[in-house]
């Protein structure tokens, strides 16, 4: 039988990386640069995490973790991590002035590369003595819910029954979109966005403005990666599982035109979209289920050409995005 | 000379581009509280120049000196730490913005929209400008577009402003406006630099002129201390005498009828309002009007790029027989044999192909051709190209050098080398001299009148109205859209078109 | 009053020009450099030492001559999509696709050679596997041309988005052609029968190597000498001045796009005909995407495009040798082809800007 109750915390925890990966390209965006490196970027966010807290997990005895460094590891170090691939794709698209389709999916390679290089080697490389990847014990601090989940009911189970890093992705959300829209930080990244020209001319300086929103954007984005292993996947690295949540919010992008706020909600349509496989019949034909997992695919194609029959001004991408801004170009 | 205190003053500056020196030791000042005209032709450098001012390039050499201080401008907002603003020709502004967000662009401090917007109106009112707020720039024109340039370099407290050809696009009265604006900002203390190529502008608002020319500085006077005909020999660097010929045409008959002809733009922007005329063969067919006035949409159209709502365009071959140029594409309707040349304004941007070689760009128009249904046929471009280059000394290395590369009068020569070269029996030029420097300007017109003389029917959109004047044989002028009136190159002047550029639908 | 001022200490210039043998002299210290960086990692993480890093990766690509050939149908497929990429790229139709264009084309083969294996003569089975899987391809990439040419709808993204939809489809197929059933995977098809099994020419590999050098040599020709290609290259340059010499953009892009499908598709046609005889939804293994890098390192020029695509297969090769030698993860080929890359795409910038160091003029005419 569905239950509404079992499945909008699944949808939720589905929904998280992509609020997070959209979240951080979306601000990336909105300063101009298309970064198709954002799938990489979460590899390397969520392999980072891991190995730090490996080597923590390694250097203490087991079950004598601090929870506070188990937690703050981890964290560190897939931000490090992630805004690392930030000043990369930066320095070479800013900096440099290179195509960003072709930096980004050098990124992309390379970063998935790098996820599960790591992801394989990690026990090899530190002579570990350990079968195989499991931070169990890391995990259950990130996944910890709140006190009161369990003892409301369905109300408790719909929202609090998750980990920390869910709620810190809404509350980026929420902020990125104020300041988007509220602040002056706001209006010039998006005046960066859509006319580098323009905003240098009023005294913006565009290349701070690429640098700073791309590398936080990437740091957002490799939240994406940490909590889907320390959460989702309870701890557990397995090459490629984290699939292609990178491109999808990449997508989701496009799905909430542009704001983070919008991403709450359309994460987590996007979440349910993305196992509702699992919920619609199919009886012994297991084989429909791949193809309903085509939905959320399909869904962000249409609203793509949909957004672009109805050409409104407000609702499309930054008018420079993908292109580069040369002060001296003539 | 006047004793004033100097507020901008530039010594040796200098700036290249690659190859191309924009600006060369240029020595110039610019007193407070005054209105000083930077004059000089299409590419002498002075957008370059003052761009320099404003921070958006950096001098190769020199030295700037703001009010008595040497100041290094490595960018917009140095600019405007020292007081320096720029109204650019091509507004920097963002358009899904509204004209608030646009004047406080860049600026520090806490968003707060309503004060903002007090102090907008408070510039306003000070200066005698209207300004809507909260519209967005994509519903604006141009002049109001202006507007908000001005007020935000105002609302900055800029006591330098440049404005680099202002009334360009602007109609009389808005010019008239934005002179009394200037005024005003004067009286208030502010210099202003006001980049033309105007002459009667340049005598009506300014106190002083400079005059550059090829990237030099060559002159400074007080502009009643001057008169027309030296400014225009130190702008051109040789005495001039605008004479061009105009000869007799000869048996002129219909070749292109167009009737109650009415475009729409995408955005709903009624472009041509019932336009009716016929152009001649073996006459140049003059149009003029202020900028954006429906001349541009007019050639297109006739060319087939425009979708057309209303009217019709015909065509009389020489025996008589009619087509129908409306809907139809540019091929449909060189294959109806009707040949038909259009030089359009943006040279690089829609008649060559910057990237491409010369020869590459001789086959744009004739690449179809040739024997094989398949394959280029590259030797008759290759000729081509020679003979174009050849003919109308056209300066680059080779004729395998990208076109992008050469000056722009060189790039004209080849556009317009190529659009004749074809024979045709339909001439369209949009601003066929813009940015040409004197000779350059002649050769194009001795060109068009050979086409005249061969029999083509010319029509030639301009904005120097001397030059229609004596070029033209008849003139139409556009006003809004609309045509206001056709006279007779021969027996009018330049102020009897001027007034008609302004009457709407009157005549 | 000689106050220090502060000026920018070297500025950059676009390069007017630039001769094509110090472009490549520019490349070439780039992969260098890049190799160097590797062989440091590699160091690393194996603690051998560089000389003998570089022989593995050699003899990863080339050591044994089935490696060779190997190899040299690794860039064969990589070079026929990359080249299937490239005109769309010279139109500056950013098709991100030809992963999904590859799928589908080697899907449409799959089909044909399960559903119609006894029913029709193998030689019209591997005739109709031809024009299905190269329509198919071409279908997949003409609907994001015609959402470009109608509404201007980002290709980059539905691109992407048909790639996934694509890969829903092989593995909604997987499973209804499982065998056995239950295990998720079609296995060799037709293993006793081969039928729909491209056939052999000399050796199992050098079917695709021709088809790669023919396809090579075409769209060589079809860019530089033919109507279509001078008129994808204006459309590419400027659209406006397209529609000025009366071509119809739009037009342009689906043909351009029927072809760049065309060609993915025949690639996935070689994929599950040729090499593997049986499809997955990793059947081209992210070629779609490496492709655009090979296409664009190779400034969209099917010559170079030759070494491009050699020459990130050699590191692919090579590394996964590293990997095996040293019991390391096979995703170490990834890392090294990614700093490959970056380094390359960093080195356009000085083949097309140059840095001039400021000249200290003006200072004693103050």
């Amino acid at each position: 039988m569905f239950s509404l109750v079992a499945f909008i915390p699944r949808a939720v925890q589905q929904g998280v990386p992509l609020l997070l990966g959209s979240t951080g390209e979306t601000i990336t965006e909105k300063s101009g640069n298309l970064n198709l490196g954002i799938p990489g970027v979460m590899y390397v966010g969520g392999i980072s995490g891991v190995i730090g807290s490996f080597f923590y997990e390694q250097s203490v005895p087991s079950g004598n973790l601090n929870g506070f460094l188990a937690i703050l590891i981890p964290l560190l170090c897939a931000l490090t991590g992630s805004l690392l691939m930030g000043l990369l794709y930066c320095f070479l698209t800013v900096s440099l002035r290179a195509n960003q389709n072709v930096t980004g999916l050098a990124m992309t390679t390379f970063g998935i590369g790098f996820g599960n290089f790591f992801g394989g080697s990690l026990i090899k490389l530190a002579g570990a003595d350990v079968p195989s990847i499991s931070l169990s014990a890391t995990s259950a601090y990130f996944s910890k819910t709140l006190p009161f989940a369990s003892s409301t009911g369905w109300f408790g189970k719909v929202f609090f029954s998750y980990g920390f890093l869910a709620y810190v992705a809404i509350i980026i959300a929420v902020i990125c979109a104020y300041v988007l829209r509220k602040t002056r930080v706001g209006l010039h990244l998006r005046a960066v966005g859509e006319d580098p020209a323009a905003a240098d001319a009023a005294g913006i300086d565009v290349k701070k403005y690429k640098y700073v929103s791309t590398c936080l954007g990437c740091m957002i984005a490799g939240l994406g990666g940490l909590y889907y292993v320390m959460d989702y996947a309870c701890g557990v690295w397995s090459n490629d599982a984290f699939g292609d949540r990178g491109w999808l919010a990449i997508a989701l992008v496009i799905f909430t035109i542009w704001k983070p706020d919008v991403g709450i909600f359309s994460s987590i349509l996007f979440g349910g979209l993305y196992i509702l496989y699992l919920y619609l019949p199919s009886g012994t034909h297991t084989e429909y289920k791949e193809l309903y997992k085509m939905i959320p695919y399909i869904v962000t194609l249409v609203v793509l050409v949909f957004t672009s029959m109805r050409n409104k001004k407000e609702d499309q991408p930054p008018k420079s995005l993908g292109t580069n801004y040369f002060r001296e170009e003539r | 000379m006047e004793n004033k205190e100097v507020a901008i003053s530039l010594r040796g500056i200098t700036k290249t581009f690659g190859d191309v020196t924009a600006n060369c030791n240029v020595n110039l000042d610019v007193h407070k509280g005054e209105i000083l005209s930077l004059l000089g032709e299409n590419g002498s450098g002075k957008t370059t120049l003052m761009n320099m001012l404003a921070g958006i390039y950096y001098p190769d050499a020199g030295q700037i000196i703001i009010n008595g201080k040497e100041a290094v401008i490595r960018s917009p907002r140095d600019a405007f730490d020292l007081g320096i603003g720029m109204v650019h020709q091509h507004f920097k502004l963002i358009d899904v913005f509204d004209a608030t967000e646009n004047i406080i662009l860049g600026l520090e401090g806490k968003l707060n929209k309503k004060e903002a917007e007090k102090k907008i109106r408070e510039i306003c009112d000070k200066y005698g400008f209207e300004i809507n707020t909260s519209k967005k720039i994509y519903d604006m024109s141009v002049s109001e577009k202006q507007t908000v340039e001005i007020v935000k370099v105002l609302y900055r407290g800029a006591d330098i402003l440049i404005l680099d050809e202002p009334t360009a696009v602007l109609t009389p009265q808005e010019t008239e406006k934005l002179f009394n604006v200037m005024r005003n900002m004067k009286k208030d203390g502010k210099s202003i630099v006001i980049i033309t190529h105007k002459l009667n502008e340049v005598q009506s608002i300014s106190d002083r002129v400079a005059v550059l020319r090829h990237g030099e500085f060559i002159s400074d006077m007080t502009t009643s201390g001057t008169n027309a005909q030296e400014m225009t020999d130190m702008m051109v660097g040789h005495p001039v005498s605008l004479n061009i010929e105009r000869p007799e045409p000869v048996d002129p008959k219909p070749r292109i009828v167009v009737e109650n002809l009415t475009v729409v733009d995408e955005e709903g922007i009624v472009k041509l309002d019932d336009v009716s005329f016929t152009a001649n063969t073996g006459e140049i067919l003059g149009i003029a009007g202020i900028s954006g006035c429906g001349q541009k949409e007019l050639l297109r159209a006739i060319a087939g790029l425009e979708i057309i709502k209303d009217g019709k365009i015909t065509y009389i071959h020489q025996d008589g027989r009619t087509e129908e140029l409306l809907g139809k594409s540019p091929r449909e309707i060189s294959d109806l044999g009707v040949k038909l040349s259009f030089v359009p304004e943006d040279r690089l941007g829609m008649g060559l192909v910057g990237n491409m070689n010369l020869a590459d760009n001789m086959m744009l128009r004739s690449y179809r051709s040739g024997k094989s249904r398949f394959f280029t046929e590259k030797k008759e471009p290759r000729k081509l190209a020679e003979k174009v280059v050849n003919k109308l000394q056209v300066a680059t290395p080779s004729i395998d050098t990208p076109v992008r590369l050469l000056s722009g009068g060189n790039v004209q020569k080849i556009l317009v080398g190529r659009e004749i070269s074809s024979r045709p029996k339909v001439l369209l030029t949009a601003y066929a001299v813009r940015g040409l420097d004197i000779s350059s300007s002649y050769q194009i017109y001795d060109l068009i009148n050979k086409q005249k003389e061969r029999g083509a029917a010319v029509l030639f959109v301009g904005e120097d109205l001397d030059v229609l004047v004596e070029l033209c044989d008849r003139i139409l002028v556009l006003c809004g859209g609309k045509v206001t009136g056709i006279v007779d190159g021969r027996n009018t002047d330049k102020y009897t078109l001027g007034s008609m550029m302004t009457q709407k639908g009157e005549a | 009053m000689q106050q220090k001022i502060k000026e920018p200490r070297f500025h950059i210039v676009k390069r007017a020009d630039i001769s094509s043998k110090e472009a490549w002299i520019i490349r070439v210290i780039a992969i260098v450099a890049a190799l160097a960086l590797c062989a440091i990692i590699t160091m690393v993480c194996t603690g051998d030492n560089p000389i003998s890093i570089f022989a593995t990766i050699f003899k990863g690509a080339f050591g044994t001559q089935r490696k060779t050939w190997i190899t040299l149908q690794y860039v064969a497929i990589l070079l026929i999509i990359s080249l299937a990429l490239t005109p769309a790229f010279k139109m500056q139709f950013w098709n991100i696709g030809g992963e999904g264009q590859v799928l589908m084309g080697g899907l449409a083969a799959a089909a044909c050679m399960i559903t119609l294996s006894g029913k029709l003569p193998n030689a019209v089975i591997i005739l109709l596997m031809i024009v299905t899987s190269i329509l198919t391809g071409a279908i997949w990439g003409v609907i994001p041309a015609l959402f470009k040419a109608l509404w201007n709808t980002n290709e980059t993204l539905s691109t992407l988005m048909m790639n996934y939809i694509a890969t829903q489809l092989v593995a909604y197929f997987t499973i209804v052609w499982e065998v056995p059933k239950g295990s998720g995977k079609i296995g060799i098809i037709n293993q006793n029968s081969n039928i729909g099994w491209l056939p052999n020419i000399g050796n199992k590999y050098l079917l695709s190597i021709i088809a790669a050098v023919l396809v090579t040599i075409g769209m060589f020709i079809y860019l530089k000498y033919t109507k279509h290609g001078y008129e994808i290259e204006v459309v590419g340059e400027s659209r406006n001045t397209a529609r000025y010499v009366g071509i119809s953009v739009e037009k342009v892009i689906i043909r351009t796009m029927l072809l760049s499908g065309a060609i993915c598709g025949l690639a996935g046609l070689l994929l599950v005909g040729g090499i593997n005889h049986t499809i997955t939804t990793t059947i081209s293994d992210g070629q779609g995407f490496t492709g655009v890098m090979v296409s664009w390192l190779a400034k969209f020029n099917p010559i170079a495009m030759i070494f491009t695509s050699l020459l990130i297969i050699f590191m692919d090769r090579g590394a996964s040798e590293i990997s095996t030698a040293f019991e390391l993860n096979q995703s170490f080929a990834d890392i090294l082809t990614g700093i490959i890359l970056f380094f390359i795409i960093g080195c356009e910038f000085f083949i097309r800007y140059k840095i001039i160091a400021r000249k200290d003029l003006g200072k004693e005419n103050a």
